[in-house]
This record gives structure tokens, sequence and C-alpha cells, in this order.
């Protein structure tokens, strides 16, 4: 018994160094080397100054900007979170409720029903970087306004940065908040120059 | 339901299936095969190791010494971990100077990450340095070893006859490490990063958004940690949000990439199973049944969330149920990643449980409860179906007129005991614990919704707890004492109370005969066994667990329907 | 069976008001606490009783009512099952009462030590094993024995009620005699070989009388199932309290005990013992006595058959099934001569000549007046008869060529070497027949395969069972006759050996072997065989190796007992799973009517749309209680045994037990609820 011991613990540390450090270095190496841009978080930079990373949502909430959706991190990426509202919960009605009259008052002239499930309850993440394209769809007349921009252009520009499902099967189509304000930030910019 | 949801779920299963014999294969190569193809490689190292350690590796094990340097090596592990945990600050690689962990914390943390349920009562990325996530990936690689070693042996109870001996812990333990573990981790590690994980040294990346605002993403070595929480099945998490967290699945591609290296072992094992005593169809009809309740689940999970929520229908909005959901999954990756994860033990979440709809949640709670059989972890699924197996043997086969007998084995009063025992504990265990917690200041204070939801999230623990799965309702205060500690006890209790009577069943197995199959044999293949299987685990878990779901998911399902408010609870 | 023997006379049992007593005298703590499923409802039912008096003295007359009437169905819940079990033990005790009837105090003459042969008058249970009794006409065996000298009839009547006597002789393989039969003729010495209270038929006495308190390893194994089941619906019903009163509204303590009695596996429960006990008797209704109840299981194990050819699969002797003249023979003329031949031969195969002789060719019963007849004898090993100046022989194929040798005549070689080559590869034997000098030709001697054997062979391969047959014949003739009896294998030319090392072998691979036995040479391999029937006929040490007698003697009765063994498992299997199924249609009962106060939603779950809380609860309690001994019939007869392949067996039983399990209760309760609702018999406020 007492060998079985000792084989223990020489075996857990020669494996604790195969698989906490050995495997780790070669899987830290190769990425670094080949593969820096994925390994340091996707960084996005936009004239020289990193602004997030592509697949971590960021608050949205001037309304020049398209805007996510609701977050229970309030998009603060060092601690992810959903809200764990059951569905039976009258908390979980009365912050639906919330979001629903910002986003009725943001975007005016608009009947609930209208509203996409995303764009009013929280992602698990609380950093979800996607909307759907209806919640997208349904922001252009604001963003138009508020950028001083055709509804067209707004609208071609949402239409042109909705991605498919994977494999035409998985997911569902989705847009980008953050890359599409940044398309519109460049649009605009285009636009005003 | 959409029509890309149900034949993205049907294709996805289709894919699940077709993994098992290719890996079945391979893990055969492993254990009973003459070499693998990596022998050139793995081979030197593996005679090293030995060397190294002084294991002989002719050495054949009775099922007591087998239990005793599995148990001996879990020991050393969290012993490692524990005190790794509570020096976290004076130890390197914390860019963040994270604190030390509490006893409650790092006890229920050691336990959970030994015992393969990666049960997280912290949060990631607010509590663990690099270095402890390290120590935490350490054991997210060797605990679910542990485990396939456990079936490995399990399955020589069936194989051997007029044997005394289950084989040797320290060699499978090793070949299980080097031949199978090692070069998944590391090709699967880089895909992930390849497909946007990060792998990174560097601290916490602090941002002006876009907006102006400021924002701190948090980040690290991910694509080693991810790889390894996945394809061991452990599921703890490099973020608090686990793979729902954006870094650790930056799309869908990413997601179903985890699922397959998550479930190959699971499925392989099975046709593994079939393989090593000598009738393929012995594995496919245990896969047939676990894919059939998997399926079920998937689409009851589904059709659930699909449905708009009565109390948001009143507001005017329709839809499915997307809180605690990410857009990049949907409603039906979702549904088939949380039935996965808890049919698997695996824990992994990609959605927050504790949101679903009230029927949707309780398919995995369902899958736990029933002893995550439906698919299983590396090794202890297939060992609890196979104790499923026996069970069914054993209640139907009189009526074939012979006394039970599954493999050619008879069951008989010693097996059925252990059966009967291992049986027990999950009920014991999450009926009691959970009796307990809601009779009690400690465990009410815990509860975040309330109602039959609260009721809910208490029995989501502890069968996540016993089922060694650390997937949560995360709205329960898990970080509070009581429940550090009774999930603690709830992870002790449903590994080793349940593994280890099952390890008796098998070292009472191999000294057996094996009596050979002829027409007046209970036939284990085939479609009726199948079905047979299937009435048992489901039965079993539906008339143990029924009065509690009855007053938990249930009832808040009947309830929120039939339009009545929530009332009762506290 | 024909003869109704004293243990298949008794059969019927105890009267219907005794075994009523005996359920009531059962319900003592001491007696219930050996079946813990059904200790749990007595106990509960005591609870329940405690309850409904509070309630009286309360004054609640409506909860008085009502855990008044769960408490009565309760009680009758232990009842109906003590009910089931005094039915199958009275049937025993009966049994053993007629056989203890029997063991009368004979006066045995033993025979004093030394040479003086002097004989003593000795109560018989003062026998000592190694005594020698003298036992002549008209004097009652007075204890077990081996016959060391003489021969005699025996009746044997009083132990199998077979009317029939038997033949003991010493030195045969028939030298057993047993205590409490009685010689008929002739003077026997014998031996005793049994102890006072260690006799054949004390043991089987014993036997019966203690079949309640043997569990076989089956039985044992259930049981340790049956007890985890019903803790772990402890713990269930237990931890509803907490959770009802989490919800919002304590729980019914008489609902919880009612659903409590309802989950646990009752039905199986309280006709466990009652499948076990009327199995053993139905095996003793075919008088076959097992020595211990892990026989009878093993019985329906068994993987492989061992049967003797002669006696078992064919008749014991040859019959002539044809006449084949020599060249130039008239049939009819060989026919006649075979006739005459045989007039005089009292053996079944000279019978069989004249049975043949006079159906196929009519041939008129000769005059034999002045006649010598020639019997069989060792020396000619011919038989015949002289008469009228005819000198007609018949007889093995060398004799009769050397009688007609003798006398003259020339042998028709060719015909011979063919007709005695074709016969054997038949597997028959050859008889030649000669008048004079002239051969007229051969009768046809052939084993007759018993009638119906064929289709045994044929359920039993179904079933899975290989059957062997063993005979001491050579391979071409042992071939033919496998192949017309059907069996599977067979073993030629055995000697008393190869039996034991066929049984090893088999034993090796994993296969339970059965067997019958009656000599002493049996002895070693029926002691190997893990079912062994020993002939009561057959020697001592042949029963003592057996570990199952058959009374009659009647080597069939193998495949009657294998049937038997897996009819109690089957039986056992089928209310086992029919009890667990049992419980999904209780629960749809109970546990709407016990949280719809809490969550009125939850009324969606009472999908037998039964009328109130109370009445579904008092009608699953109902069905719960009525399901025993609606089942005792079957439990007493014994589930249908069809041999099949298990795989037909199983799907035709899961859909019976297993799916009707499911169904039938919900259809049950929901008229028991209508009956219920009909009689007002509880508060039918919803």
């Amino acid at each position: 018994m007492i060998r079985h011991t000792w084989t223990a613990v020489r075996l857990f540390v020669l494996m604790a160094i195969l698989a906490g450090f050995i495997y780790p270095a070669i899987v830290l190496g190769i990425s670094q080397l080949t593969m820096a841009y994925q390994a340091n978080g996707s960084l996005v930079h936009y004239h020289g100054r990193v602004v997030g990373a592509k697949m971590i949502g960021q608050s949205f909430t001037s309304p020049k900007f398209f805007h996510g959706r609701p977050s229970a991190a309030d998009y603060n990426a060092a601690a992810s979170t959903a809200s764990n509202l059951g569905p039976s919960n009258p908390a979980l009605v009365k912050e639906v409720k919330a979001s629903l009259a910002l986003v009725l008052k943001q975007n005016p002239g608009l009947r609930a029903s209208q509203v996409p499930m995303d764009l009013v309850t929280s992602s698990d993440s609380g950093l979800d970087p996607n909307i759907s394209p209806q919640a997208a769809y349904l922001q252009v007349p604001r963003v138009a306004r508020a950028n001083g921009l055709p509804v067209s252009v707004v609208r071609a520009l949402v239409t042109r940065n909705i991605h498919g499902r994977f494999l035409g099967l998985y997911g569902e189509p989705r847009l980008n908040v953050l890359e599409l304000n940044l398309a519109l930030v460049s649009l605009v910019k285009s636009n005003g120059s | 339901m959409t029509i890309p949801g149900v034949v993205g779920i049907l294709v996805l299963t289709a894919a699940i299936i077709a993994l098992a014999k290719p890996v079945g294969s391979y893990l055969y190569a492993v254990y009973d095969g003459p070499r693998t193809w990596l022998e050139p490689v793995m081979g030197p190292l593996e005679r090293r190791l030995y060397r190294w350690t002084g294991v002989d590796s002719k050495h054949e094990m009775r099922w007591t010494e087998y239990v005793f340097a599995l148990l001996i090596f879990n020991l050393v592990g969290f012993i490692a971990l524990y005190i790794l945990l509570r020096i976290q600050s004076v130890l390197p690689f914390n860019p963040q100077h994270l604190p030390d962990l509490g006893p409650h914390l790092s006890f229920n943390t050691a336990v959970s990450f030994m015992t393969n349920t990666n049960w997280q009562a912290y949060s990631g990325e607010a509590t663990m340095s690099y270095f402890s996530q390290d120590m935490l990936m350490i054991q997210q690689v060797l605990s679910p070893i542990t485990g396939l070693c456990m079936a490995v042996a399990f399955i020589r109870g069936f194989s051997r006859k007029n044997a005394d001996t289950l084989g040797n812990f320290w060699v499978d333990l090793t070949r299980t490490l080097l031949f199978v573990a090692l070069p998944v981790l590391l090709i699967s590690a880089l895909v992930l990063v390849a497909m946007g994980t990060p792998d990174t040294l560097l601290p916490y990346a602090h941002v002006t958004t876009l907006q102006g605002g400021h924002q701190l993403i948090a980040r690290g070595p991910v694509g080693a940690f991810e790889s390894a929480m996945q394809f061991g099945d452990n599921g703890g998490g490099f973020f608090n949000v686990n793979a729902g967290h954006p870094f650790e699945s930056p799309g869908a591609a990413s997601l179903i990439f985890q699922m397959m290296i998550g479930v190959s072992i699971p499925v392989g094992l099975t046709y593994y199973f079939g393989k090593a005593v000598g009738d393929t169809r012995q594995g496919w009809t245990i896969l047939a049944a676990m894919m059939a309740m998997f399926v079920a689940g998937v689409f009851i999970l589904y059709h659930a969330e699909v449905a708009t929520n009565p109390l948001l229908a009143q507001l005017g909005l329709h839809g499915p149920n997307l809180e605690g959901i990410d857009w990049r999954f949907g409603p039906a990756l979702s549904s088939f990643f949380e039935t996965l994860t808890t049919a698997v033990s695996w824990g992994s979440t990609a959605a927050a449980n504790d949101s679903l709809m009230p029927l949707g949640g309780m398919i995995p709670l369902f899958n736990m409860m029933s002893g995550e059989v439906i698919i299983g972890a590396w090794g202890v699924g297939l060992l609890g179906m196979l104790a499923f197996a026996i069970m069914a043997v054993f209640l139907a086969g009189l009526m074939v007129g012979r006394t039970p007998e599954y493999l050619g084995k008879k069951i008989q009063a010693f097996e059925i005991k252990m059966a009967v025992l291992a049986m027990i504990v999950p009920t014991f265990v999450i009926l009691g614990l959970a009796a307990w917690a809601v009779s009690s200041k400690g465990g009410l204070a815990g509860i975040f919704n309330p109602g039959p939801h609260g009721l809910s999230e208490i029995l989501y623990a502890f069968a996540s707890g016993v089922g060694n799965n650390g997937s949560a309702f995360g709205g329960l205060g898990a970080a509070l004492p009581f429940y550090t500690w009774t999930v603690g006890l709830a992870m002790l209790f449903g590994r080793f109370a349940m593994y280890i009577p099952a390890l008796a069943i098998a070292g009472s197995l191999a000294r057996k005969q094996t009596v050979p199959a002829g027409a007046g044999t209970f036939p284990t293949h085939g479609a009726t066994f199948a079905v047979l299987l299937i009435a048992v685990v489901v039965i079993v878990g539906a008339l143990t667990f029924f009065p509690a779901l009855a007053l938990g998911p249930l009832a808040e399902h009947f309830q929120l329907w039939s339009g009545h408010v929530i009332g009762g609870g506290k | 069976m024909a003869v109704a023997s004293p243990t298949g006379r008794v059969a019927a049992g105890i009267p219907l008001s005794v075994a009523v007593r005996e359920s009531f005298r059962k319900l003592s703590p001491r007696s219930m606490v050996l079946n813990p499923v059904m200790f749990v409802v007595e106990i509960g039912s005591v609870f329940t009783s405690v309850d409904a008096v509070r309630y009286v003295i309360q004054g609640h007359t409506s909860l008085f009512s009502f855990t008044g009437q769960i408490s009565i169905w309760l009680w009758l819940t232990v009842l109906f099952a003590n009910f089931a079990e005094a039915l199958a033990e009275g049937r025993g005790q009966a049994q053993a009462a007629a056989l203890r009837s029997t063991r009368t105090d004979t006066v045995a003459k033993r025979i004093a030590g030394g040479r003086s042969a002097r004989i003593e008058e000795v109560v018989a249970s003062q026998l000592r094993a190694g005594d020698r009794v003298v036992v002549e006409a008209g004097d009652t065996v007075p204890s077990d024995g081996t016959v060391v000298e003489g021969t005699a009839a025996i009746d044997e009547s009083p132990i199998t009620g077979e009317s029939a006597p038997v033949i003991r002789s010493a030195g045969s393989d028939a030298d057993a005699v047993t205590g409490g039969t009685r010689v008929i003729s002739d003077r026997i010495v014998v031996e005793i070989t049994a102890n006072p209270g260690e006799t054949f038929l004390d043991r089987m006495i014993a036997l019966i009388e203690s079949a309640v308190r043997q569990k076989t390893p089956n039985e044992i194994a259930l049981a340790i199932l049956l007890a985890g089941l019903t803790l772990i619906f402890l713990v269930v019903v237990i931890t509803i309290q907490p959770f009802a009163v989490y919800s919002g509204h304590a729980a019914s303590i008489t609902i919880l005990i009612a659903l409590l009695v309802c989950l646990i596996p009752t039905t199986i429960g309280g006709l466990m013992s009652a499948i076990g006990i009327s199995g053993m008797n139905r095996l003793l209704r075919r008088n076959v006595l097992a020595m211990s109840g892990r026989a009878i299981e093993a019985a329906g194990d068994v993987n492989v058959i061992l049967l003797d050819k002669t006696g078992t699969l064919t008749m014991g002797n040859r019959m002539a099934v044809e006449f084949l003249p020599s060249p130039g023979v008239n049939a009819g003329v060989l026919a006649e001569a075979a006739l005459l031949s045989s007039m005089a031969d009292e053996t079944p195969e000279g019978r069989s000549v004249v049975e043949l002789a006079r159906s196929q060719f009519n041939v008129p019963n000769p005059d034999t007046g002045g006649a010598e007849f020639h019997e069989f004898s060792a020396e000619t090993r011919m038989s015949g008869v002289d008469i009228h100046g005819r000198v007609v022989r018949k007889g093995a194929v060398d004799t009769v060529t050397a009688f007609v040798k003798d006398q003259g005549g020339s042998i028709p070689e060719e015909f011979i070497h063919r007709e005695v080559q074709r016969i054997g590869s038949q597997g028959g034997t050859p008889l030649l027949v000669a008048e004079g000098d002239r051969i007229l030709g051969a009768i046809h001697l052939k084993d007759v395969v018993k009638p119906g054997i064929r289709d045994r062979i044929v359920s039993l391969r179904d079933a899975g069972i290989k059957t062997v047959m063993i005979t001491g014949d050579n391979p071409v003739t042992a071939a033919t006759i496998a192949r017309e009896v059907g069996v599977d294998d067979f073993v030629a030319e055995a000697k008393p050996e190869t039996k034991l090392e066929y049984i090893r072998r088999e034993q090796a691979e994993g296969y339970l072997v059965a067997m019958v036995g009656d000599g002493t040479n049996d002895a070693p391999a029926l002691a190997q065989a893990d079912v062994a029937v020993a002939m009561s006929s057959g020697t001592q040490a042949a029963r003592e190796a057996g570990n199952m007698v058959d009374l009659e003697s009647n080597p069939t009765k193998l495949i009657d007992i294998i049937e038997i063994g897996k009819q109690i498992l089957i039986t056992r299997g089928a209310m086992t799973t029919f009890s667990v199924a049992n419980d999904v249609a209780k629960y749809f009962a109970i546990i709407p009517a016990m949280f719809v106060v809490i969550y009125p939603g939850l009324r969606a779950l009472n999908i037998m749309g039964l009328t109130s809380p109370e009445s579904a609860v008092l009608s699953a309690v109902i069905f719960n209680a009525l399901i025993i001994p609606a089942l005792i019939p079957l439990a007493m007869r014994g589930v249908a045994y069809k041999p099949k392949g298990a795989a037909a067996v199983l799907r035709n039983n899961l859909l019976i037990y297993g799916l009707g399990g499911l169904a039938l209760p919900f259809v049950g309760i929901k008229l028991i609820d209508v009956v219920v609702t009909a009689l007002h018999l509880v508060s039918l406020h919803a």
C-alpha cells in the first residue's frame, strides 16, 4: 500500500508536468507564433487604438450606434454573467418590461409585437456581441436619423453585415454589433468628408 | 422550431453516432490491441514513466487493489490542488494579483475537479490566477482519465472469466494519458485557438470602446484550458459563464467542435465495450438506447424553448425564450448543447440553465437525476448504463425463464446488492440534501428565483454534484458555505459511493464463468432490449424523482401555462 | 398423471377458513419482519389507524372517514399478502401431514451381529446405518436401505402413489428400498443406509415443511432489490414533506403513507413466497421431490440435458418392424414361421413379432397342440418350436446360421450380408428365422422412439436447450436413432465414466447440465451434474447423488422439471415487472391529488380525470390492495410457459406484464374511482 502511495505521488508529479506545463507550453508557443491575433484575444484596432475584442460585446447606448442586447454583466468583460432569472420570476418580467420600454422609447413608432426577443432579453454571457437582423433593422430609422444618413443606406449597411448560419444549419442569422458600428462609423466618415 | 434547427439537430446526432466506431476501435487498440500508430512516439515515454515511478506493468490487480490505487491517486491530486489554491497569491502567473482562496471554496473546488464534476462555486476570471487555472487544468486532464480507467476495468469484468484481476490501474492511467488524452488535447487546443479562443499569458486588456467607454477584457491561456475542459467532459470553464463566453466559444462552429471532441470518448466507449466483450451489437444497442433518449431530450428542450413565455406574451412580445441564450447559438444549438452536456456527465454550459423554460430546464435536471447514463462522461456514464442494464436484466430477465445473466455472467445477490447501493446513492444524496436545504436557513438563503423554480435550483445543484456534472442553475448561491460543503459531499458520494460498488461488481463478474449465449438466453442486443433499457432508465428515474419534479419544474410549467400566478415558495 | 399420489391428492390444500385465520396470525411483527416490503405496509397501517382514531376522538368526521377507509385498505393489503402465503404454505403442510401419516412405527427384524444370524425385533427408529434387517412379504420396510440379498415385489404407493408394485433385487440397479414401503412377495435382506431422522421420508417431510423458510439464490437477490426499492421510496416519500412545506403547504400524513404503500413493490413482495412454494408444489404434484430450491432454479437455467436412449427416448425394448424374406421365400411364409417361433416368447420383442405378423399378414393363430417350445437360453441363444414335424427357430444371425449349417442347409450369404448391414445402418437389430435347413429370412428389430418425444426435443431446442443422447450402441446405430429422435448430439458406446466426462466438458464451457440416473455407476455423474434427477427406483447411491428424486421413475420427467423451473422464474419476473410498472399510474393518481392545493395548475397531471383528491388516493390504495388477491391464482398456477426462443418469450411477456402493468392500473384506478364516486365513500370535493 505504501508502495502504491509512493507510485501515486511520483506519477502525479510527472503527469502534472506533462499535462500542466509541457502541454500548455506547446499550445502557447505554437499559438503565439502562428496565430498571435486570435491567441491574444482578437483585439480590434480602429485608427491605431484598441477599441475592443471582435467577439466580445460592448455597451452601446448612444442613439448614433446600433445597440446590442441587454447585459446582466453590463458588458464587463472581466465578470461575465447571465441574469439567471427564471421564466416565472416576476423580476424577469420587470426587467424585460423595462428593456422593452427603453427600446420603444428610443425607436418611436414601434409596437411591442415588432420587437424581437433578443433585444429585450439578456444573454448567457452578458457579452453577446450579436443581435438578430430584425433587431438591427428596427434600429435603422433611429441610427439613420442620429447620423444624418439616408435610411436606405443604413438599411443596406445592415443587410451587408448579416452573417448566415454555420453550414446553413447552426446558430441564427446575426450581426456583430461592434463590426456593424465600425462599418457605420466608416460610413459616416466617408459621407461626411 | 425551425427547419434548420431540426435538421441541424438530426445531422449532429448522426455525426455523434458516426464517431463511435473509429474512436472505439482506437480505444480498443490502446487497451487491448497490439499497438497504436502513436507507439513510436509514446512507447518509449510510457516505458520511461514506468521505470521512473516503479510501476510493474505486468502486475495484475484485484478490484480492491485497483480501487485503492485509483483512490490514492485522486487523493494526491486533491491535496495538491487544495494547497495550491490556498496559497495562490504567492505563486507565479498571477498578473491580476488575485488573492488566496478560502477553505470552503478550496475544498469545494478541489473536490469538484478531482471528481471530474468541475462545479464552479467561483467566477473563473475574478478568482483564479493563470497558475491556478493551470492547476485546475491538470485535474481536468487527469480526473476524466481515472473515470475511463474505471470503465475499462469494469468492462474487463465482463470480458474476463474465471479471473481474479481487472488489470493494472497505473498502466491504464498512463496509457490513457499518453495515447488518448495528450495527442487529442494538443490538436484540439490549436483548432480552438484558430477559431478565435485566446491563448496568452498577457494580462487582461484595457480598451476604450468605440463609444468611448472603458472595458476590461479578461483573457489568458484559454485555448489549452478549453481543450482539456471539453475533451475530458469536465466543463470547468475558464470564465464564469463557461462555454457561453465568446472567448470560449466564439461561434457555432467552435461550439460544435467542442461538442464533438467532448462526446467522442463516451460514444466511442460504447463501441469499445461491444468489441471488448466480443459482440459489437451489445455496444450498438447501448448506444442506440442512449441516443434515443438523448434526441428525445433535445427535442423536448428545444420545443419548450421556442414557445413564448406566457408572462412575456402578456407584454405583447412573442418569440423563443432568449433569456440566458447567446444569439450566435440560438435556441436549437443551445438546446442541443445543454442536453448533451448533462447527458454526458460534462457540465459545460453555453446557456443559462436557470433561465430555461420550466420543461426545458427539467431535461438537463432529469438527465442528471437518471445518473447521466444517457451518454455519460469518460467511463462513468457507460458504467452507470451497464448498472442499469444489469437492473433491466434482473427485473425482466427472469421473464425468459432463466436466472438473470448479462453477457453470460449470472447476476446474483452480490451484484444486485452493489447495484442497489449505487442506485440508492443519488436518490439519498439529491433528495436528502435538497430536503435539508429547503428546511434550513443556510439552504434557503441561496435560492435566487422564487417559488417552484427555487426548488429546481436546489435539486439541480445536488443532481449536478452527485452526477459529477458541474453545470448549475446559476442563480443559486453556490459560494455560500452551506452549498460549498453539501455540494462537495454530493460530489464525493456521487463519484466514490457509486463507482466503488460498480468496480466490486466487476471484480465479482470477472471471477464468474461465462455462460455462452444460446437461443434460450436473454438477448441483450436489438430493439427489444434497447426499449427495455430506456424504460428502466426513465421509469426508475421518474419514479424516484417525480414528486420532487412535480413541485419544481412541473409545478412551474403548469402554473405558468394555466395562467396561475406563481404562489407558494419563500 | 393417472394415479393420484398422496401429494397430489391433498394438493387442494387447506380450507380457506384456515388460510384466513393464518393470515391474521401472520400479522405478528415477528413474522412480518421477514418480509420487509409488507412490514413497511403494516407499520404504515398502524400509523394511519392511529390517525383515524385521533380524528374520531377530535370529532373530524370527514377526515376520519377518509383516513379510516385508507387504513382498512392498507390492513387488507397486508392480509391479502399473508393470505397468499398461507394458502401456498397450507398446501405444503397438508402434503407433509399426509406423508407423516405413512411413517408408522414399524417393528424391524434385525439380524444380530456375528455369525449366528439370530433375528431380534427392534423398533424401526432404533435402526442405524449398517444394520441388516429381514423383510418378508407383508412387512413394511422399516427404513431406507439397499437390498443385499433376494428379490422382492414392493408396493411403493404409500410414498409415490404408484399402485403397480416394483421389483427390487440385490445387486441390480434397482436395489434401493424406501422406509414406509411394503414388501408384497418374497423375502429380502436389507442393509439400512440412513440413521433415524435422515431417511428419505424424514427429509421429504422436512423439505415440504421448510419450503417457506428456504429462499433460493434468485429469491434472495430479488429480495435485496425489493428492499432497496422500498428504501428508495421511503426516502422519496419522506423528503416530499420538506418540499411540500417549502412550497407552502404540508402534505397529509395519511396520503404520504398511502403513496408509500402504493409505490413500494407490494404486489411481488406479497406474492413472492407463494410463487416459490407453489412452484415446489407443482413439482411435487408431478411426483418430483426437489432436495433444494436451488435445484429448481438451476433447472430453469439448464443448457444441456443428457438423456439415456433406452427407456427415455425409445421404448425400453426393440420391436419387430419388418419381415425380410430370403430370395425365393414368400413373405407370408416367413411371417407365419416367425409367429410360430414366437408363440411362447413372452418378451416384448417376441410379442412384437407376433403383433407384426398378425397385423401385416393376417396370420391366423396357429394350432399349437402337441408343440414343443424352445425358450431362449444363454446356451442356444435361439427360441423356437417343434410342431407337426416342423422345426422353426429364430435368433441372432450367427447362431441361426450355425443351426442351419448343422442341419446341412445352405446359407444365402449375399442376402444375409446385405440385409444385416442395412438393418444395422438403420439402427436396428436383425434376427434370422429358419425352418429346418432353410433360412426363411430376417426380422428387423428396431428401437422404437417414444411417441411425442420428437416434438419435445424440438421444443427444448427452441428453448435453447441442447439434448444429448447417451447410448451403449455403436456409433452407426446411435447416429441413426439420434437422427430419428432429433437430438442435437449423441454419445455412442458410452461407458459409465463417459457421462461424467461429457458433463465436465460442457460445464467447463459454462453450460449447466441436467441428467437422469438410476444405477450406482451413475452416481458420480449425478453428483457432477447441475440438475440431477435420480429415479426413486434407483440405487441408494444414485439417490444420494441427485438433487431431485423422481418418485415415478419416469425419465422423461426431466423435461417437465425444466419447464416448471422456467415457469417459476418467469412468474417471479412477470410479477416484479408488473409491480414496478404499476407505480407510474399510481403517481398520476396521487401526486396531483396531493399537490393540487399548492399548485392548482398540477390538475393537468390528473390525466385519469379522478373525481377528487380523496377519491383518487383511495382508489389507488384499493387498486394496490386488490391486485394481490387478483394475482394469487396466477402466482399459484404460474405463468404459462411455451418453449420458444428467449427473444420471443421476452417480447411476449414484456408486452403483457410490462406494458400491461403500465396500462392496467390506469383503467383499474379509474374504474374504482367511478365506484368510489358513485358510493360517495369519501369527499368528492375537488
